[in-house]
């Protein structure tokens, strides 16, 4: 029953418009980069030569060419060289220094038997977000301290995951989620916002303009309509987390650690998930204010209790109910989970399943409020 | 070609919040005819187009558009039927081009390039194909309407007002156009304003306020609607103007030239109203028969509920 061409003809349609609506078109790439440089500021606010403490517990050639690397950096200014812990500690405690990096026993030789030794970072995380820009070059100063020893590594060791693993302990500020997690939960925040605001407006334009009723006496199903006005923003999420991507690693240096694969699994799903929340918005809104209205009331609980702006296990059991039924919340878990902890499709399982479930649920919805004729 | 018409409703209802906007509307269109549509602004036109084509859900009545059942069927029924709205409902933000490719793949045409190459040329679009419809004049824009919902060959036309607010010689050429596709066996409904193109149609229905008052040949109208009728020449028209509009008594007052034309329901009440003007220099009253022309302005300016004042409308130029 469904025609493909008829989708492909309320597609290329859409991609024309989309084309010829030059400020709207602007918007949406235009609000990443804003969106960014808004909270880079915020995040950036000169975190450079921040007073820093080591204790190294091992010696050797990848210890020094890590010291090295950590003193030629500007985010580090290496103050002092510990020899217990509790030292550090007071530092820190003290606000001496603002970082403690430990290397332990043995790093050398677990590094080389491939298990992965651990690199200690405490924090000083009070301020989380001015903390979160060093945290994120620690891990990135490591791995290019690194690169050139890992090319004497045996094979297996070379590529994918690093042969380290970086431990970030935030003092003083140990639920603080925040910091690091700013820029990847900002590319879910970009997405809801952008991709709902101009979906929600697809029905409710043709409307306005009255070309709706062209649209509905030819013989086009509700579905098709459906599908072909939404997936030309697929592209444009796309190209938006692009940009966040490129920014988060070129700016903020905040690596991507994961594997891609389940990461754009989830990504899409979750476009498509926003597209057809504005979608419904569009199927009830009789105005485009009364659209707009409609998504800044979806924008709401998207940026409080989606784990974003607070630590979703600290928020009370009625508002993380909202919060589950937000695909955005889904989302900001995977990015975490693949950006910064590197997990793979096992560990994201459990948050790709609910997005699948909200669009199945939103598409039906859309399709149930959608009448084809003007009544 | 069978005898069935191919609009065939009877007893359509719509009603908006509990107030009915067509009441038990009844309508058989044959095959090939051009019928048309009358009623003042309001009066439920384009609601019933609207029924007849799928677009609103009636309330009551059933019937059949090209055979189908048109409360069940109108998926099928909106394949073969060109619907032109009333107001221009094309995307402003595409192309001439861009429309009609966009509208031959909702109807699944093959070819779509050929199909719009020809409709854009018969319709002289041609040299303005890359033009935003947005940026059209009236008249373009509807010649655009039309070459779109003619682009897959529907067997019926649904055409409300298609030339309102279009200038003279472009409304003489969609007529044209529309008595070419009458002759290819195309059926067409057209509501209008204008009396020059409710006298092209072979049939006229009439309907104010959701009721179907006339559905006649047009030929026979003016015995329909019954209306008496005097001629007035004098060169004093304003004053017998202003003085038959004071003494009343009549429902249409038009102006043809250098002649009043007043014409009424009531014979005695126009009787009476003629003695207003007389004593008028050069004053000459002739009893004629009710035309056309008095017939249609008593319809279209809302006499209906207006007996008690005269009405003026100019005709002509
Ligand atoms: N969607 C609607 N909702 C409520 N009232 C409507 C709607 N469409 C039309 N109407 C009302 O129905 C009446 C008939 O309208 P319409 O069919 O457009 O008349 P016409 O085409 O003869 O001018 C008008 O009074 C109009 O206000
Ligand atoms: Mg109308």
């Amino acid at each position: 029953m469904i025609s493909l061409s008829r989708i492909k003809a309320v597609f290329l349609k859409e991609l024309v418009q989309m084309r010829r609506d030059r400020p709207t078109f602007a918007i949406m790439i235009m609000v990443p980069i804003m969106q960014l440089t808004l909270f880079g500021f915020a995040i950036d606010t000169d975190p450079r030569n921040m007073p820093t403490a080591v204790e190294l517990r091992d010696d050797g050639p990848l210890t020094r060419s890590l010291l090295a690397s950590l003193r030629q950096s500007d985010y580090f200014k290496i103050v002092r060289r510990v020899s217990t812990e509790a030292e550090g500690e007071r530092l820190l405690q003290a606000g001496e220094v603002s970082y403690l990096i430990v290397i332990p026993e043995h790093f050398e030789r677990d590094f080389v038997r491939g298990e992965r030794p651990q690199i200690l970072i405490a924090a000083d995380a009070s301020d989380p977000v001015a903390a979160s820009g060093p945290i994120a070059a620690a891990n990135e100063i490591a791995r290019r301290a690194f690169a050139p020893e890992l090319d004497r590594l045996p094979r297996k060791l070379r590529g994918g995951v690093p042969p380290f693993e970086a431990v970030i302990h935030r003092q003083y500020n140990p639920a603080g989620e925040t910091s690091m997690n700013i820029v990847p939960g900002l590319l879910g925040i970009i997405l809801t916002m952008t991709l709902i605001m101009i979906t929600s407006i697809a029905l409710t334009r043709e409307v306005e303009r009255g070309t709706i009723e062209a649209l509905l006496s030819t013989p086009v199903r509700a579905s098709e309509i459906m599908i072909g006005k939404t997936t030309p923003y697929i592209l444009i999420g796309f190209v938006q987390t692009a940009i966040v991507l490129l920014a988060a690693r070129v700016i903020f240096g905040i690596p991507f650690l994961g594997d891609p694969a389940p990461f754009f699994a989830a990504l899409f799903m979750f476009i498509f998930a926003n597209l057809m929340l504005g979608y419904l918005i569009s199927t009830v809104a009789k105005t485009q204010m009364q659209a707009m209205q409609m998504t800044f009331f979806i924008f709401l609980p998207s940026i409080l209790l989606s784990g974003f702006m607070f630590p979703f296990a600290a928020m009370p059991k009625w508002a993380q109910g909202i919060g589950e039924a937000l695909p955005i919340t889904h989302f900001l878990r995977v990015v975490r989970e693949v950006m910064l902890k590197g997990a793979g499709f096992a560990e994201i399982r459990g948050d790709v399943w609910p997005i699948a479930v909200i669009v199945t649920v939103l598409s039906i919805l859309s399709l149930l409020r959608f009448r084809r004729t003007l009544d | 070609m069978n005898g069935a018409p191919v609009i065939d409703v009877k007893g359509l209802t719509k009603k908006f919040g509990g107030r009915t906007v067509v009441d038990h509307f009844d309508l058989a269109v044959p095959k090939g005819a051009i019928y048309g549509f009358l009623g003042p602004n309001g009066s439920g036109k384009t609601t019933t187009i609207r029924m007849v084509c799928g677009l609103l859900k009636p309330d009551g009545g059933s019937g059949a558009v090209l055979g189908l059942d048109v409360l069940k069927e109108s998926d099928r029924i909106k394949e073969r039927v060109g619907y032109m709205t009333q107001r221009f409902s094309l995307y402003g933000d595409l192309s001439i081009r861009e429309n009609l490719e966009f509208i031959a793949r909702l109807y699944s045409l093959d070819n779509v390039k050929d199909r719009v190459d020809a409709a854009l040329k018969s319709l002289g679009l041609s040299d303005r194909a890359k033009q935003l419809a947005g940026t059209l004049s009236g008249g373009w824009k509807q010649r655009l309407a039309l070459a779109a919902c003619m682009i897959h060959e529907p067997e019926l036309l649904l055409l409300d007002e298609p030339t309102a607010g279009v200038d003279p010689k472009a409304r003489r050429d969609f007529w044209d156009a529309i008595r070419d596709y009458a002759a290819e066996g195309v059926t067409t409904l057209v509501s209008t304003h204008y009396m020059d193109e409710a006298v092209q149609c072979d049939r006229i229905a009439f309907i104010a306020y959701g009721k179907k008052l006339i559905d006649a040949r047009t030929a026979d109208i003016p015995d329909e609607v019954g209306l008496f009728a005097r001629r007035i020449e004098t060169p004093a028209l304003d004053e017998a103007t202003r003085r038959l509009k004071s003494a009343g008594g009549f429902d249409v007052l038009a102006r043809f030239g250098a002649a009043i034309h007043v014409a009424g329901r009531d014979p005695d009440a126009l009787a009476a109203a003629m003695k207003s003007v007389d004593g008028l220099p050069e004053i000459e009253v002739e009893t004629i028969e009710a035309g056309l022309e008095e017939a249609f302005i008593y319809l279209m300016t809302g006499a209906t509920d207006n007996f008690a004042n005269g009405l003026e409308t100019r005709v002509g130029q």
